[in-house]
């Protein structure tokens, strides 16, 4: 039996009687499949989140219901627990565990609110990072918590720019629209930044399905890279550093998603001392104390480290729905609007009104051993992130291609 | 060029023997005893995580010989208490079962161990570089795999043709009705057999889980594979899955190495209505040459490479 179906079968038999004093938030993620472990992750900072917000009192005087969906990292599937969750009365929905499924929900979420008004859902966004979401095809139901692809990219390759060891670089993805968005940037940005550097290789492979990466590895050493990108999450990131450690592979890493569950465990077992790198919103071990200590405790109940999109997510709809005193979906939209809150990792958030895309602090960090007085090592690895880098927010801002459509 | 190709056959052939190592199982349960096991990669799973468990405690080769044993125990118990009841009711319900215990399994490992992988690592004894070949390092676990899949093919050869013990499982699979009459306890080779199957998946796992990654969705993924090397080999052959698995393995690998597409052999304008198809090139096409094989090898030699029947 899955989660998702358990806990949605409990909620129809509770949901009558808690039906006016809670705020349902379905989350619609993978939870069994390939994409479990991130779903399952996922669904811990929500209950970790909502708990927290619960004891404090709530918000208007409701308490926050997480919902779970097993979305199985698929569009269609994800589309029908969207309709079960709306059915149940749920009218914001969260997801970020990839960007087609999150493309579709965006979309059906648009169709859905315009022939049921009055019925509305606001969509938000905490993890699928593909440009299009708020570019091409923005929604104003939809709302990003986190970096997307150029802003990752883009903070990566100023970081690239500087490092003049680079003179090789190979191109590895998944072959969906997100990993297509990390080749295409990667393309384009160092083409800019280092016109010397040479691209001497450009893989897609499928998404959950290699199990062996020792051909690709033997790829990357016969073309003499000297440095990989790669926007590879997951068990594809994972199984992709192993066959790397395997073969001895002697390259420096650029990545997006280092610090995705599973990613340091891979690191560590590579044994590269500060040879991966990552572009992300999240720097534990320079947080400020607030945010160490809210980190610790949530390590030491789920075992995993706490992620800052979620985080944020949880803040600024908790303060949309305060200030509107009202959580129907159209309050929070126009409240979440060009919306600002110091952020989880220090800084300012702002949530942008053109594309409904946040910007925040960003770092690059290095994987190794601990340095002295560093607080957080993760997964168990005795390595840890040491920040070597950050933007501030106003300098990650780029422009955005959206016209959004209002209601 | 010469480099690509000789560690592209040099990786080949490993996972071909990785391979093979994981049907093995499956060739005694699917092919000889025609018991369609959708849960093999589930034992092979079990395996991996009872490997992890017991090495951590008692080292890794107490795993190597402790986790199998156990697989292949419960194994012996599902097909005495499960399979044995559906087995009468045809294929469709033997399908049905092992397809909903794989489903079991899986949730179960997820409960006690969680989503997350497990750091389940190469004992330190085989923990150094084999060799090196091109600038490359070739560990030498991996060399251990390809020598414990040699192994297996061997004993189970020798067993199968040349003992006693191997005749009589081969007559009770074949004529199971005359080897009963001879006095012979069909329905308990039938179980042996399973629980060898299922320890060798068991095996499989141990030795495969810290090569690959030890987490819930191992089995989902190597799965379907499995069913390619047994039907690519042929039903009721040993010989026929090894050859299928290096087979598998070099082919899959090779197409990785090759970068051209149709776009590159034949000029970069794409015929009308196969744009995207034109520039696809083999590499990204890779993982589905195997079961392109598979439906090849059903259309136009439906007893595989080695079979000796057709279902």
């Amino acid at each position: 039996m899955k989660t998702g179906s358990i806990a949605a079968a409990l909620f129809l038999l509770a949901a009558p009687a808690f039906a006016d004093d809670t705020i349902k938030i379905a989350y619609i993620d993978p939870l069994s499949g390939g994409g479990a472990l991130v779903g399952e992750v996922g669904l811990k900072h929500f209950h970790y989140l909502a708990d927290q917000i619960n004891a404090a009192g709530g918000l208007n005087g409701k308490t926050i219901e997480i919902v779970a969906f097993d979305g199985k990292a698929n569009p269609q599937e994800s589309l029908i627990q969207a309709q079960k969750a709306a059915d149940q009365g749920a009218r914001i929905i969260t997801q970020g565990a990839g960007s087609s499924v999150a493309a579709a929900l965006s979309s059906w979420v648009t169709k859905y609110n315009e022939r049921n008004p009055g019925k509305e859902i606001v969509y938000l966004n905490y993890g699928a990072i593909d440009p299009a979401l708020t570019n091409d095809k923005c929604a104003y139901w939809h709302f990003r918590f986190d970096a997307h692809t150029d802003i990752k990219m883009a903070a990566l390759t100023t970081f690239m720019k500087d490092r003049s060891s680079i003179k090789k670089v190979y191109l590895i993805n998944q072959d969906y629209s997100y990993g297509q968005s990390v080749q295409r940037d990667a393309r384009a940005m160092l083409k800019e930044k280092r016109p010397d550097i040479e691209i001497v290789g450009d893989e897609l492979h499928p998404l959950f399905k290699v199990t062996d990466f020792s051909p690709y590895i033997a790829k990357i050493k016969a073309s003499g890279a000297d440095s990989v990108i790669t926007g590879n999450w997951g068990q594809d990131f994972a199984l992709l550093l192993k066959a790397a450690a395997g073969a001895g592979l002697q390259t420096d890493w650029y990545t997006t998603y280092a610090g995705l569950i599973g990613g340091p465990t891979a690191v560590r077992q590579t044994g590269l001392s500060h040879r991966v790198f990552v572009a992300s919103v999240y720097a534990p071990n320079t947080a400020p104390a607030e945010a160490q200590a809210m980190d610790a405790d949530f390590r030491g109940k789920s075992g995993t480290a706490l992620l800052p999109p979620y985080v944020n997510e949880m803040r600024v709809l908790a303060k949309a729905i305060t200030d509107a005193k009202a959580d129907d979906a159209k309050s929070i939209a126009a409240q979440l609007e060009g919306l600002k809150l110091p952020s989880y990792e220090g800084g300012e958030l702002v949530m942008r009104s053109d594309d409904h895309q946040v910007f925040q602090n960003m770092f690059i960090a290095s994987f190794g051993p601990l340095d002295p007085g560093a607080k957080f090592d993760e997964e168990g690895t005795g390595w840890g992130w040491k920040t070597i880098g950050s933007v501030n927010g106003a300098d990650t801002v780029v422009s955005t291609t959206c016209k959004m459509e209002r209601p | 060029m010469l480099e690509l190709v000789s560690l592209s056959l040099l990786n080949g052939v490993l996972f071909g023997m990785l391979l093979f190592m994981m049907a093995s199982g499956l060739t005694l349960i699917f092919s000889m005893m025609g018991v369609l096991n959708f849960a093999h990669a589930s034992f092979y799973m079990l395996g991996a995580y009872f490997g992890y468990e017991i090495s951590r405690r008692l080292g890794f080769w107490t795993g190597l010989v402790a986790a199998p044993l156990i697989v292949g125990v419960l194994g012996a118990l599902v097909e005495r208490h499960g399979l044995r009841r559906v087995h009468r009711l045809g294929h469709l319900s033997e399908l049905l079962f092992t397809f909903g215990l794989a489903f079991v399994i899986e949730e179960l490992v997820g409960m006690f161990w969680g989503k997350l992988p497990v750091d389940y690592r190469p004992p330190p004894a085989l923990d150094f570089v084999a060799f090196r070949i091109f600038g490359t390092n070739y560990p030498a676990y991996r060399m251990f795999i390809l020598v414990v899949a040699a192994a297996m093919f061997v004993f189970l050869i020798a067993a199968l043709r040349r003992t006693r013990v191997g005749l009589v499982i081969r007559a009770s699979l074949t004529h199971p009705d005359m080897a009963a009459m001879l006095g012979h306890d069909v329905p308990g080779v039938f179980m042996t057999v399973f629980g060898v199957g299922s320890a060798l998946a068991g095996l499989a796992g141990v030795i495969a889980g810290p090569a690959l990654v030890t987490q819930p969705s191992m089995a989902a993924l190597l799965g379907p594979i499995l069913f390619v090397v047994v039907i690519v080999g042929g039903l009721g052959s040993l010989a026929g899955a090894f050859i299928a698995s290096l087979l598998v393995g070099i082919i899959q690998t090779f197409a990785v190495a090759i970068n051209a597409s149709l776009g590159s052999l034949f000029g970069t304008s794409a015929p009308p209505g196969l744009g995207d198809l034109w520039q696809v090139s083999v590499a990204e096409l890779a993982p589905i040459v195997p079961y392109i094989l598979m439906v090849g090898v059903l259309i136009f030699r439906p007893r595989g490479l080695l079979g000796t029947r057709e279902s």
